[in-house]
């Protein structure tokens, strides 16, 4: 078997500033002046997921998924290519699968080795999806962390907590709420919550 | 036990604390700065997602705890560029040249943005290994949760699956190995399976009975019951 190579105390990233935001800064600068990084970039990637790759990108989905059963099963039969067909492809997307709540199990995604999570569809994880809490305990106590969000599920309802160990991403189909019958595939998306394709939340009822 | 990023399972981290939905994207400016530079460096193709995992990772245990999500990316990104050859001691001092670099002819521009977010980094490739178990096999995991070729390397068999008995819920078709992908290894594709694991199979006190967790496992992590 190899040595691990770079295991050593004193890693280079000490050298840059500590206080965090100037370490960036400086890291920043450092590779912009050598021409590796361009800023002009930089801003695009953060307008993409800020303005435009996130969470209701999913609930286009799931509400078509409502809406559509023969969309529903192709999505739940091979969910990348049907994404795709709807545009949504790409980093962080490359390998998805669709898992669908029904009254007898609930499902919930976690990354608990670091934070992989559906960019296309979903956009940049939330921080509780990144927290030490939720990757320590989503897998051992998943109904104890649902009631951290507010969730209790019904009597005979079982878990199944999908730990994203691969470069395949989840996402929870969740079920449709009662009382939504007639209603658009707009309206209905509106009802999508970003955690409820996570796992941690339940669709909103239409007011 | 692998590392201290393998954390599926521990006790003591308390309550998870939710933000709301619609709250910004990212909480700090910095943190947005984190992710994009990482993201462009990355476009200079000196390393590739299993080797940026394992990088974050290799922070200390001291480090990885003290640090913030992006602290980890940024500080594991420096650590990075340092190995690769990209920069080196004296950059990060703010001692080194301005000079053109090399490799800037790599250098991620705005233009291409979306193409290359569009385009992603697929995982699966063709393989000679073909698969030996089939959906609904019973199967064990390795113990102990270790790299078998660079010891302390990565892995993504996390510890608390570790030797347990599951089942074959889906075979995802032959995907890179990230064990052998994070240490310049080659790309060693393999059968990956979704394996189900009843709860009480992984938890001295499991929740319920009829809960389970599925985890995505090469098919090297596998042997047969």
């Amino acid at each position: 078997m190899r040595p691990m190579p770079h295991d050593h105390s004193d890693h280079p990233h000490a050298l840059l500033p500590p206080d965090p935001a100037l370490r960036v800064k400086a890291l920043e600068t450092i590779l912009t002046r050598k021409g590796l990084i361009d800023p002009a970039a930089l801003d695009e990637l953060i307008d993409t997921y800020e303005n435009r790759i996130g969470p209701k990108n999913g609930a286009r989905v799931v509400a078509r998924a409502w809406a559509d059963p023969m969309f529903r099963a192709a999505l739940l039969e091979d969910a990348t290519r049907v994404v795709a067909d709807l545009g949504f492809y790409g980093r962080q997307g490359e390998h998805m699968v669709v898992v669908e709540n029904t009254p007898q199990q609930h499902n919930m995604v976690v990354c608990t080795l670091c934070s992989c999570y559906p960019w296309p569809l979903l956009g940049i994880p939330p921080g509780w999806y990144k927290s030490d809490a939720y990757r320590a305990r989503a897998v051992r106590e998943p109904r104890k962390v649902l009631a951290d969000f507010g969730v209790t599920l019904p009597e005979g309802t079982s878990v199944r907590v999908w730990d994203s160990t691969a470069e395949v991403r989840y996402l929870v189909l969740p079920m449709r709420p009662e009382g939504t019958d007639g209603l658009s595939e707009d309206a209905l998306a509106d009802l999508v919550t970003r955690d409820s394709m996570i796992g941690t939340d339940i669709p909103k009822v239409p007011s | 036990m692998t590392r201290v990023h393998d954390m599926g399972g521990r006790f003591g981290d308390g309550p998870v604390v939710r933000e709301v939905e619609g709250d910004p994207v990212f909480e700090k400016d910095w943190h947005a700065r984190a992710l994009a530079v990482t993201l462009a460096s990355g476009a200079l193709g000196k390393w590739n997602i299993d080797v940026s995992r394992h990088a974050r990772e290799r922070l200390s245990p001291k480090d990885y705890t003290r640090f913030s999500y992006y602290e980890k990316w940024i500080s594991a990104l420096a650590d990075l560029l340092v190995e690769t050859g990209v920069l080196t001691l004296e950059d990060l001092k703010g001692e080194g040249r301005d000079a053109p670099h090399p490799l800037a002819q790599r250098a991620m521009t705005a233009d291409v943005v979306p193409g290359v977010l569009a385009k992603g980094g697929p995982a699966d490739r063709p393989s000679d290994v073909a698969p030996t178990f089939v959906v609904g096999q019973a199967v064990r995991t390795a113990r102990p949760a270790a790299n078998r070729f660079v010891d302390g390397g990565h892995t993504r068999l996390p510890s608390y699956a570790q030797g347990a008995e599951g089942r074959v819920l889906l075979l995802h078709g032959t995907h890179v190995l990230p064990d052998s992908s994070a240490h310049g290894l080659g790309e060693a594709p393999e059968p990956l399976y979704a394996v189900m694991f009843p709860a009480t199979e992984l938890w001295a006190d499991a929740e319920s009975p009829d809960d389970e967790v599925v985890l995505d496992l090469w098919q090297s992590y596998l042997e047969p019951v």
